[in-house]
């Protein structure tokens, strides 16, 4: 992988360095701008966002958005902010990924190691699963949650999470695996280790750039999934139906200042999971999942 | 002696564990994926109004949703939008890769730039990206304000150029990621194949031309599956930037789908839309999977 | 693993059994007042049943009107789990009560004399089969217009009274360099002006069009008027419409960018919060043409099947609540809408909300009160969304005048119906 993960060899002359600088640059503009303008909004008073210049910098800096988007803004009957929400999320979120990155691993270890007849066709089934469409689903998991004793609780949330994000986190893995030798396992074998203890002591170890990977990719669907929280969450709801609650009130008076702190702030888990784990999920990437 | 079956049963279970243990997922799937497009196909011939009821209508939803002139400008919008945005998204994703692998100072700055936008939802970035394409209050506004009078973009506001701002924004928001494959891509590829070409004269445009961009292809089809499964549930990305107007030009499939099934109370016509939807996937993704797994094999 | 899936699973069976871990007397709310004013508007009603020891579960969804909300309640009664009371709009009220999954509130609004104090027209969505099933909070009237009172004074005309006199009015705004009409181009709101002109055709021709869905009313000539004068008016609205929200339109009102804004009683409190009086900054009239006929949209509380004795009186409990004429007051005051029973006093309402008041009374009384089409109050939901459909179609310039505008409404009701 050291070799690997070399920039290209090829060589550039001065000019087109200047070129492809500008061009970086540029894109880095476009995709900054509109954190940009949620950041720059998001500390001025509301009487300067309606009817100012949407680029400008505050004339007066105030940090009271953000004090109210996190902890007194109104949100249903309760003047609590964003604050208790998050709790709902990351208790829906970690185990749903946990859950499903596991899955997700030991299944991309029998589908690649552990071969059978019909493997193929039931990834391709997993795989598909992927696409099918959530506004479908809502009706019949809610009456298969209903029966379950589900509905309504961060329980049901989990359940739906991990049923959905399988497909993708087999997919990964399996493509993962697919690149690794298949004849250490069998070695290992021969040596008397069972199924568990190989995955354990031999795949599982190998496996943190894709862990990376699908981690960031259900952490991010997870986490800002609206549509299923929505439905299934019951009282007990999560990050994006409170972020949405407080962005969307019908009829009531629009606060942008406090909707993009509260943005900004609803935003920050994944930013982080984002910047800290980004420079592993290239490497991740690299490693298994662009391996066709 | 003894020892004898006992290892055959422990062979035994050794050759039935991966199955069993895959079962639970397998079962999964089937229920919760194929039973509940089972469930929609089913309930596509019939006349459920808010909740699903039973009463066989025959195919009487698929002519009234052919006959809805919403439903061919949502088929047209996804047409154009799916193919835009997967061609662009490629495009700018392969360029800045590329550029990227320059050895460019700054590029563990810029990396996490490009790859910010996947991380927001667009319940979060709607509301920027609608102010930004407002004439009123956005890009244009700000132009004006900074003294170029004659500066026009009004694109979200008119029925024929609003597709194509939700195209920007979808542009916005995955080509990164899309980037950070191809990067991956470009790190994997041995250096020494590259000198060997160079040394044959072949220039940078050749260079990546006839042997680093076919050397992406896994690549390229990994982007394909991701970008298409993104644009098909590209729901609140229509819903966050023009709610599918203006007037109702910005329909798609997916918001066509949630707004007859829950809002208008004809689930019969929201499922023949879906199983519509479900079967156009298939038509393109099957024969993909089919052909990437079989190669696999080899 | 499956160690370590049964431990996360114990935990949040620990939390989630602390957060539903519900008392009998509990009431659960699905409602889309989710922010800002009005949800602490719905504090009041919190706090009057915390007095009686009723606690309140909220769960508030938003979006779309409501649309969210919906889906939720979808959701929760096909789990079987239905909450006790949801926020609800005219026919979604008369569709849950077909699926027979409503409560009923008889023990209470039998006693209380709801039948005598709110209008007949809302009792139509209150009642099913002689049975009370909800709870209007309040009453919501669509035929208004904002005006500045600056741009107004600058025209030298008074404040139009008739369709000819809103044109010169709107003229003369336009003349003056503002923009005449303040509108966002989302469907509802479309949808919101068309009622009023529709409304203005006369208070029969309304209730022939718009609840009886007569096909000849539909596509006939005074409905091909309507179109025209909806065309008209689109005439004076600036060329950055489209998708506007309805609170930034009255913020060009508020700020004298625009002259006038087309839009029910809520948009009031954006002009209160803007430091704005009735009579002084801004003036409400009903819609040119209109005066004497409202056209109602109300909030209720739809109740749903609870089981269990205590948790039937805190739904009972709470469906008094609503109706206590204090609470009435105090949340409708809040709210910029009036209280959903007229025995009301109005002593702490604004001129605007007096006004209301009296016209809703009034329009009771002559049996002018009617449902609007654009909030649900008209017609079923694939009916309203197919003239919502055609409305901003016109509103859009796809239909080159108004008889082919009615022509193709008359079609899209019938398909939908």
């Amino acid at each position: 992988m050291s070799v690997a993960a070399q920039d290209t060899a090829v060589s550039t002359g001065r000019i087109t360095r200047a070129f492809i600088y500008l061009i970086l640059l540029l894109f880095a503009l476009f995709y900054l701008l509109p954190l940009y303008v949620m950041g720059v909004n998001s500390v001025k008073p509301l009487s300067e966002i309606t009817g100012g210049n949407m680029m400008a910098l505050p004339k007066e800096w105030t940090l009271d958005p953000w004090r109210s988007a996190w902890s007194t803004a109104q949100i249903g009957v309760n003047p609590t902010g964003l604050k208790p929400y998050f709790l709902t999320s990351i208790l829906m979120v970690v185990p749903a990924v946990a859950i499903s990155t596991m899955l997700g691993a030991i299944n991309g270890y029998i589908l690649t190691k552990w071969r059978f007849k019909g493997d193929t066709i039931i990834f391709g089934l997993m795989l598909f699963s992927c696409f099918i469409p959530f506004q479908i689903v809502l009706i019949p998991m809610a009456r298969v949650l209903g029966m379950l004793g589900m509905a309504g609780s961060i329980q049901g949330l989990i359940l739906v999470h991990v049923v959905y994000g399988l497909g993708f986190s087999t997919l990964y893995f399996r493509n993962y695996y697919a690149a690794f030798p298949t004849e250490l396992v069998r070695a290992a074998q021969i040596d008397g280790a069972g199924f568990f203890r190989i995955f354990w002591r031999i795949m599982l170890p190998v496996s943190g750039p894709i862990a990376v990977v699908c981690v960031i990719w259900q952490f991010t669907n997870i986490w800002n999934d609206f549509l299923f929280g929505a439905s299934f969450g019951g009282t007990t709801q999560p990050m994006t139906v409170a972020l949405n609650n407080l962005v969307q009130s019908s009829t009531g008076v629009k606060e942008y200042n406090v909707h993009f702190a509260a943005a900004i702030l609803a935003a920050i888990p994944t930013l982080i999971v984002y910047i800290v784990a980004g420079r592993y999920f290239v490497r991740g990437l690299m490693a298994g999942s662009v391996k066709g | 002696m003894a020892a004898l079956p006992e290892a055959d049963f422990r062979t035994k279970l050794q050759d039935w564990l991966p199955k069993l243990v895959l079962a639970p997922s397998v079962a999964v799937t089937l229920f919760f994926v194929y039973g509940f497009i089972l469930f929609t196909v089913v309930l596509s011939f019939t006349s459920s109004k808010m909740l699903p009821s039973w009463d066989f209508v025959g195919f009487s939803n698929y002519v009234r949703l052919f006959s809805l002139p919403h439903w061919h400008v949502a088929l047209k919008n996804i047409a154009i939008f799916a193919t835009l945005y997967i061609v662009i998204c490629t495009a700018i994703g392969l360029m800045l890769a590329i550029f990227l692998d320059q050895k460019i100072r700054g590029e563990g700055v810029l990396r996490p730039i490009y790859l910010y936008p996947m991380a927001l939802s667009f319940i979060v970035t709607g509301t920027a990206w609608k102010w930004f394409l407002d004439p009123g209050i956005g890009l244009e506004n700000v132009m004006h304000q900074w003294g170029w009078e004659s500066f026009s973009f009004t694109w979200i506001k008119s029925n024929t150029m609003a597709i194509y701002t939700i195209v920007l924004a979808a542009v916005w928001q995955s080509s990164g990621f899309v980037m950070a494959m191809f990067l991956a891509g470009l790190r994997g590829i041995d250096n020494e194949v590259l000198k060997a070409a160079q040394i044959d004269g072949a220039s940078n445009w050749q260079l990546y031309r006839r042997i680093v961009i076919p050397l992406l292809r896994p690549a390229f089809l990994s982007a394909f599956v991701i970008l298409a499964h993104l644009a098909i549930k590209s729901y609140d990305l229509v819903i966050a930037l023009t709610g599918g107007g203006p007037g109702r030009a910005t329909e798609m499939p997916a918001t066509f789908m949630y707004s007859y099934t829950f809002t208008r109370k004809e689930m019969g016509v929201g499922a023949s839309s879906a199983v519509i939807m479900l079967m156009t996937i298939a038509a393109i993704m099957v024969p993909y999977l089919y052909s990437e797994l079989k190669e696999k094999k080899e | 693993m499956r160690k370590m899936t049964k431990g996360f699973a114990s935990a949040l069976a620990l939390t989630a059994g602390l957060s539903s871990a519900a008392m009998a007397e509990d009431v659960e709310v699905l409602h889309w007042w989710t922010a800002g004013g009005e949800a602490a508007a719905l504090n009041v009603l919190k706090e009057d049943l915390a007095k009686q020891g009723i606690g309140w579960i909220d769960m508030p969804v938003a979006g779309g009107g409501g649309e969210a909300a919906m889906t939720a309640l979808s959701a929760r009664v096909t789990a079987g789990d239905a909450p006790t009371a949801v926020q609800m709009l005219g026919f979604d009220i008369t569709d849950w009560a077909e699926q027979g999954v409503l409560g009923n509130l008889d023990a209470v609004a039998g006693p209380e004399g709801w039948d005598q104090v709110i209008p007949e027209a809302l009792q139509a969505f209150s009642k099913h089969d002689g049975h009370w099933i909800a709870a209007p909070v309040n009453v919501h009237s669509t035929n208004w217009v904002w005006i500045s009172k600056a741009a107004l004074d600058k025209t030298g005309l008074a404040a139009p009274t008739n369709w000819e006199e809103l044109i010169a009015v709107l003229d003369k705004m336009q003349e003056n360099g503002i923009t005449p009409l303040a509108h966002g181009g989302q469907p509802w709101q479309d949808a919101t002006i068309f009622d009023s002109l529709v409304l203005a055709q006369g208070s029969d021709f309304y209730k022939a069009a718009f609840i009886d869905l007569d096909p000849e009313a539909l596509g006939g000539e005074k409905m091909a008027a309507a179109f025209d004068q909806l065309l008209k008016l689109r005439t004076y609205v600036d060329s950055n419409f489209s998708g506007r929200d309805w609170n930034l339109a009255s913020a060009m009102v508020i700020n004298g960018e625009a002259g006038m804004q087309i839009m029910g009683d809520w948009a009031k409190g954006e002009f209160l919060k803007a430091g704005q009086k009735p009579g002084e900054g801004f003036i409400c009239i009903r819609f040119p043409g209109t005066q004497g006929a409202v056209t109602f949209n109300a909030d209720q509380f739809a109740m749903f099947n609870v089981k269990g004795e205590e948790k039937v009186k805190a739904q009972l409990a709470m469906a008094s609540a609503i109706e206590s004429p204090a609470f009435q007051s105090a949340f409708n005051v809040v709210k910029g809408s009036v209280p959903a029973r007229t025995d009301v006093p109005d002593t702490d309402f604004d001129d605007c909300g007096k006004k209301g008041i009296k016209d809703l009374a009034e329009a009771n009384t002559n049996g002018t009160l009617y449902g609007s089409m654009a909030h649900g109050y008209g017609a079923p939901a694939a009916v309203k969304n197919a003239t919502f459909d055609v409305i901003t179609a016109a509103f859009n310039g796809e239909y080159s005048d108004g008889a082919t505008a009615a022509a193709a409404l008359k079609d899209a009701v019938a398909a939908a119906q």
